[in-house]
């Protein structure tokens, strides 16, 4: 009897975490297709976002979170696999235990403390070098690498942790340097591993709001250069949610929302079900 | 040049980019950290605690209605996520196992933990605050939670497989039933884990704005009303970091400092028990 009770409550907790991520996909749906039958495809194609005419596009914002990510992986992947490869091959035990773990708890500083780093410290600097305001899709793009870059380099780094130590073991008894046994050993062994976990932190970087809010600008343009100010997907949303006066404009905002869990669902579902999945396979 | 000659200067090259790629990482992390650290502490005082919220300029300002409401947000959201995610994660465990509804649960709650933030508070507007008419720390607590529940519910589920099969044989073989067996035995032998999670799992959403900006939004005065808006730590930090007042910009970095110390804490604890319960 109690067994029974037990067992249904568990059973429903476990579907509670189903049905509250299809129900988040129906809501949003649902919110959003007003503006998806008012503007079709143009939601995605055009960039005129004007809540005083009733008219949004959201090409800037999508634009803006995919250059943002891009620019963000761009830099924060060359040296995630130096940091992570540094961990795992180089540093002494020590150093590496206690550099390990910093790197783990920088990554649980709350995002937010990035953005406000960005907008008081470097968004000055940038200024000065670039002029102009300093606040544009660059300065998001490098605050989003920093804050990506702890995450990204612990799970690469359990990654390359994954090679088998006889395999390096083998690679050097034939001579190989340590640089040898990295390129031709660690990094084709655990290759599927590390892409996951690069694709994983890009699932993130995504969805990020508060690191890029402060140093965006908020502007629905799509930027000329790297140095302009834009906008992206949670940028908008965290600006303009409360503000949204008309039926349509919540609708579009709900599209946004939409669009961008469909962005980071993809994202992640490949990172976890083709990269990651084959890595638990192998083992 | 040799061919090993070239090899040694190549693989110098490679692990000095390496070291090199690290030195810069650390450097800007530090970089943050000591601007975190000098900030906050500059702007610590006793007031912070004393006070709540006040219009730039004036004296007695503080930080006392954010604390306060982080706390009942988080507590709350504790309150409502720990149960929900442990349940969930020994029904993946112990029932559920290797089956595919299993397997589809465990991949949704991964694909669940990265998924970006401000959609969770999107959805929470839509379904609570919208229909109640109003932000409410309700809202604001069960965004933390829907946030919190597959954090936990992984860890649950891989710190209950740790526990050796021949614990719960023998509890059943004793005639105990299967529900006391995973109270009793189960639960007992996974203690240290299932509460790291717990602590990871909170340290993991009290460190979250983009979800409360639309459920609990935010408030300048000290509130217990759990249906009114309530302020906390994150978007005050959010609110008087882009104002344009000094003080307000001050009172910013101590709310930063305070809750990084908090999140820093509950994770160093966290280690701190798995490591202990292994040794053990």
């Amino acid at each position: 009897m109690i067994d029974k009770i037990f067992l249904n409550m568990t059973r429903t907790s476990a579907l509670l975490i189903l049905f509250i991520v299809a129900w988040i996909f129906v809501v949003l749906f649902n919110e959003s297709t007003e503006a998806m039958q008012t503007f079709g495809l143009d939601f995605i194609t055009k960039d005129e976002w004007a809540p005083n005419l009733d008219k949004f596009g959201a090409y800037a914002a999508i634009f803006g979170s995919v250059a943002s990510t891009f620019l963000a992986m761009l830099l924060a992947i060359p040296i995630a696999i130096g940091v992570a490869i540094f961990l795992s091959e180089i540093a002494h035990d020590k150093i590496k235990g206690f550099f390990g773990v910093s790197i783990e708890l920088l990554a649980a500083i709350p995002s937010v403390i990035y953005g406000m780093w960005g907008l008081f410290f470097f968004v000055p600097i940038l200024r000065d070098i670039f002029g102009g305001m300093g606040i544009g899709l660059l300065a998001a793009g490098i605050v989003l690498a920093i804050m990506i870059l702890p995450f990204m380099a612990a799970v690469t780094r359990d990654a390359m942790n994954t090679t088998p130590d006889i395999l390096k073991e083998s690679a050097y008894a034939l001579g190989g340097t340590q640089w040898d046994v990295i390129k031709d050993v660690i990094i084709p062994y655990a290759k599927a591993g590390i892409i996951g976990s690069l694709i994983l932190a890009l699932g993130r970087a995504i969805g990020e709001t508060m690191a890029v809010t402060f140093v965006m600008g908020n502007v629905h343009h799509t930027p000329n250069s790297i140095m302009d100010p834009t906008t992206s997907i949670p940028v908008t949303l965290a600006n303009e949610f409360t503000e949204a006066d008309s039926s349509l404009y919540f609708s579009s905002l709900f599209g946004l929302a939409l669009t961008l869990l469909i962005m980071s669902f993809v994202v992640i579902a490949i990172a976890k079900f083709y990269f990651l999945r084959k890595v638990r396979k192998g083992q | 040049m040799t061919a090993v000659q070239k090899r040694i200067i190549v693989n110098k090259l490679a692990l000095a980019f390496s070291t090199l790629s690290a030195v810069i990482a650390l450097s800007f992390l530090f970089w943050i950290l000591g601007v975190l650290v000098m900030k906050g502490v500059d702007a610590l005082s006793w007031n912070i605690f004393i006070y709540e919220g006040s219009p730039p300029g004036y004296e007695d300002s503080g930080l006392k209605h954010a604390l306060i409401g982080q706390l009942i947000l988080v507590g709350l959201a504790t309150i409502i996520g720990v149960p929900l995610g442990i349940m969930a994660g020994t029904y993946l465990s112990e029932y559920g196992k290797n089956s595919k509804l299993a397997h589809t649960i465990r991949d949704i709650s991964d694909i669940m933990m990265s998924a970006p933030s401000i959609v969770i508070g999107a959805f929470v507007y839509a379904v609570i605050v919208m229909p109640m008419g109003h932000f409410s720390a309700w809202a604001g607590a069960i965004a933390l939670a829907i946030m919190m529940i597959p954090i936990i519910l992984r860890t649950t589920d891989d710190m209950l497989q740790l526990v050796p099969g021949t614990l719960r044989e023998a509890a059943f073989a004793l005639g105990a039933p299967k529900y006391k067996v995973i109270i009793d035995v189960v639960y007992r032998g996974a203690k240290a884990g299932i509460l790291t999670g717990v602590l990871l799992g909170i340290a993991r959403v009290a460190g979250e704005t983009a979800p409360l900006l639309f459920t609990s939004f935010n408030d300048n005065f000290f509130t217990t009303d759990l249906n009114a808006a309530m302020p906390s730590l994150t978007v005050t930090m959010f609110n008087y970091a882009i104002s344009p007042y000094d003080d307000w910009q001050q009172l910013g970095w101590a709310a930063a400092f305070i809750l990084s110390m908090f999140i820093l804490g509950l994770n160093i604890l966290g280690r701190l028990i798995l490591l202990a319960g292994k040794r053990k």
